[in-house]
């Protein structure tokens, strides 16, 4: 039902990511799911929000699941991002891969967690308790007054 | 005319989502330094995407083409 690739303002369920790459042909289904961190390095945020170019973004999903299925074989990519206002450990994104065998899913959900983070026009806000930061505008990463996080502190990794 | 998208922090500097213009036969080369201009933005690090696909510096802009700023993603 539905599609495998998506933008949803709503929380995430994430059962059902995991629902629709279950088959018979797989031996081994790989979730990955990403939430929102409290602090970062030591600064804490009290909220992000999310804003996606949501047609696009739901195209480039699915063109990593296309890649996926070139890299390793007989893949079922399943992805799903919230957008909007999300609280410390609200889930962001859900990746479900699932294989025939439990290595290729392993390793095509970290793919897919760095490909999103290279090609899919999603983008977060945070809200500190001094203020607030479009993140990933590396034009400004030289310019952060010394309250604010250094370059290494905004990395997301 | 094209309608142009912003997002993230180029959409607070521009103050809209959405600005329609005249652009036919521009390259997107063209068009970022006329709005960079216009708004006062920094575009060196925006990819750019035509109708929902990232395109090159060279490329050209027609009639109807939905054009989109897209700064350094930061989902995930």
């Amino acid at each position: 039902m539905g599609k495998n690739y998506w933008i949803t303002d709503k929380p995430i369920q994430v059962n059902d990511c995991i629902a629709k790459v279950i088959r018979p042909k797989a031996g081994a289904i790989d979730t990955f799911i990403g939430t929102v961190r409290e602090f970062t390095k030591g600064k804490r945020t009290l909220y992000l929000e999310y804003q996606a170019y949501a047609e696009m973004a739901e195209k480039k999903l699915a063109q990593i699941g296309d890649e996926i299925n070139e890299k390793w074989q007989d893949t079922e990519t399943a992805i799903v991002h919230r957008i909007g206002r999300l609280e410390i450990s609200d889930i962001a994104v859900v990746i479900a891969v699932s294989t025939p065998h439990r290595n290729d899913a392993f390793e095509a959900s970290r793919y897919a967690i760095e490909r999103i983070k290279e090609i899919v026009p999603i983008w977060k806000k945070e809200h500190w308790e001094d203020g607030t930061k479009w993140i990933g505008d590396q034009k400004e990463k030289t310019s952060y007054q010394e309250k604010l996080p250094t370059e290494e502190e905004m990395s997301d990794d | 005319m094209i309608d142009v998208l912003f997002f993230a922090e180029l959409q607070e500097t521009v103050g809209n989502e959405k600005v329609s213009m005249e652009a036919d036969g521009m390259t997107v080369k063209a068009l970022k330094e006329k709005l960079s201009a216009a708004y006062d933005l920094s575009l060196d690090h925006a990819m750019i995407a035509i109708n929902q696909e990232y395109a090159a510096e060279d490329a050209m802009i027609t009639n109807g083409d939905v054009v989109a700023f897209i700064p350094p993603v930061s989902g995930g």
